[in-house]
């Protein structure tokens, strides 16, 4: 009996394993909690993401307007804002560290470090092209949708065909 | 006061409120900031198609969809309770060469006389609306991540990669801005 569970333990203990590391394939966010919450604990997520959601608009982050302005160096808005951004995040993520932040339900608090990829340079170039002619990001896209740009729906299936369309051509393009 | 948030806000503010989103959401549950996963927990979730990149367990990752389902509600809650009825300024220089192209109406964000249903079935529209989402899905998961995931969070933990990263998504939009846009909108 003990056999037959510790088998299964292992079973599931390499599932979780493969489980992350194909999760941590080509991204940033890899969910690092062990924890197993209930789902309404995500709608904590869901006021972050109103939150978010509201200062890409008021601050005019979703305009397409204003991403040509900074593709063409005729304003310094979108500079000022991303500048900003970074310069703040980065004050936190050193604070976490030096203060040993722990988060709310009181884990530690993980970074990873990212690998050098071809796929920086290819596939950022390729979404730079993107970015200017929908003047939009994949977070501003879901803000635009929201403010009442139906169409955007089309736009944010295209990007889900483009992501699906990556992953199967993932192990044939240069990485 | 409510008449100040209705404003369009200064830069300085909006960067403050953004760069406290990436502390926010490690002490919430030590999530990085990033949004294009959700494109890929989507495929992941919809349509994984025995594809070994989408066999992941994406309920672990439904937190991100969660905020993503956040954005499009604060994306309508600023639009409606917070919404600005002035015109959206934008800078002279930009403002003449998209007049040129007939591009004249600013009461929105999103230049709605190229982004609408009915230019969705017209080259120009199918350009902008289709083959630019395309761009960006391929290309933020080809790359990784987007702004908010390399520029944002990756920058902010002084990630190089995200700095090479950064720096090419800034090339391949200075080069669409400047040579591909203005095509696409004498189409």
């Amino acid at each position: 009996m003990s056999k037959i569970k510790s088998g299964a333990t292992a079973a599931i203990a390499e599932t979780m394993n493969t489980d992350f590391e194909v999760r941590s394939l080509d991204t940033q966010c890899v969910n690092a909690s062990e924890k197993d919450l209930p789902l309404w604990y995500n709608l904590k997520y869901l006021l972050a993401g109103i939150f978010f959601g509201i200062i890409l608009v008021k601050s005019e982050v979703i305009s397409w307007f204003r991403i040509q302005e900074m593709f063409k160096l005729q304003s310094f808005h979108m500079y000022g804002v991303i500048g900003t951004a970074v310069v703040v995040g980065a004050i936190s993520i050193f604070l976490i560290k030096k203060l040993k932040i722990k988060t709310i339900q009181g884990e530690d608090i993980e970074f990873q470090d990212k690998k050098f990829t071809k796929g920086q340079v290819i596939g950022g170039l390729i979404f730079g092209l993107g970015w200017a002619i929908t003047g939009a990001c994949p977070g501003p896209l879901f803000a635009q949708l929201g403010s009442g740009i139906g169409v955007i729906f089309i736009t944010i299936l295209s990007a889900v065909a483009g992501t699906w369309v990556y992953g199967k051509f993932r192990e044939k393009l240069p990485n | 006061m409510l008449e100040l948030i209705r404003q369009p806000w200064h830069w300085s503010a909006a960067g403050i409120l953004i760069g406290l989103v990436v502390p926010l959401l490690l002490i919430l549950g030590n999530k990085n900031f990033g949004i294009s996963a959700n494109l890929r927990h989507i495929c992941a979730a919809c349509f994984p198609g025995n594809i070994p990149f989408f066999k992941y367990n994406w309920r672990k990752e439904i937190w991100n969809l969660f905020f993503a389902v956040g954005i499009i509600l604060g994306g309508f809650i600023a639009a409606t309770l917070l919404h600005d009825p002035e015109q959206v300024k934008i800078a002279p220089a930009l403002a003449a060469s998209l007049a040129e192209n007939g591009i004249d109406d600013y009461s929105n964000l999103v230049p709605t006389q190229l982004f609408n249903w009915g230019n969705l079935l017209t080259i120009q529209g199918f350009l902008f609306i289709v083959v630019g989402g395309f761009l960006v899905g391929f290309g933020t998961r080809y790359a990784g991540g987007c702004t908010s995931g390399h520029a944002i969070s990756g920058l902010a933990n002084l990630q190089l990669p995200s700095l090479v990263a950064t720096i090419c998504f800034m090339v391949g939009g200075f080069i669409s801005a400047n040579l591909i846009v203005p095509f696409l909108l004498k189409l």
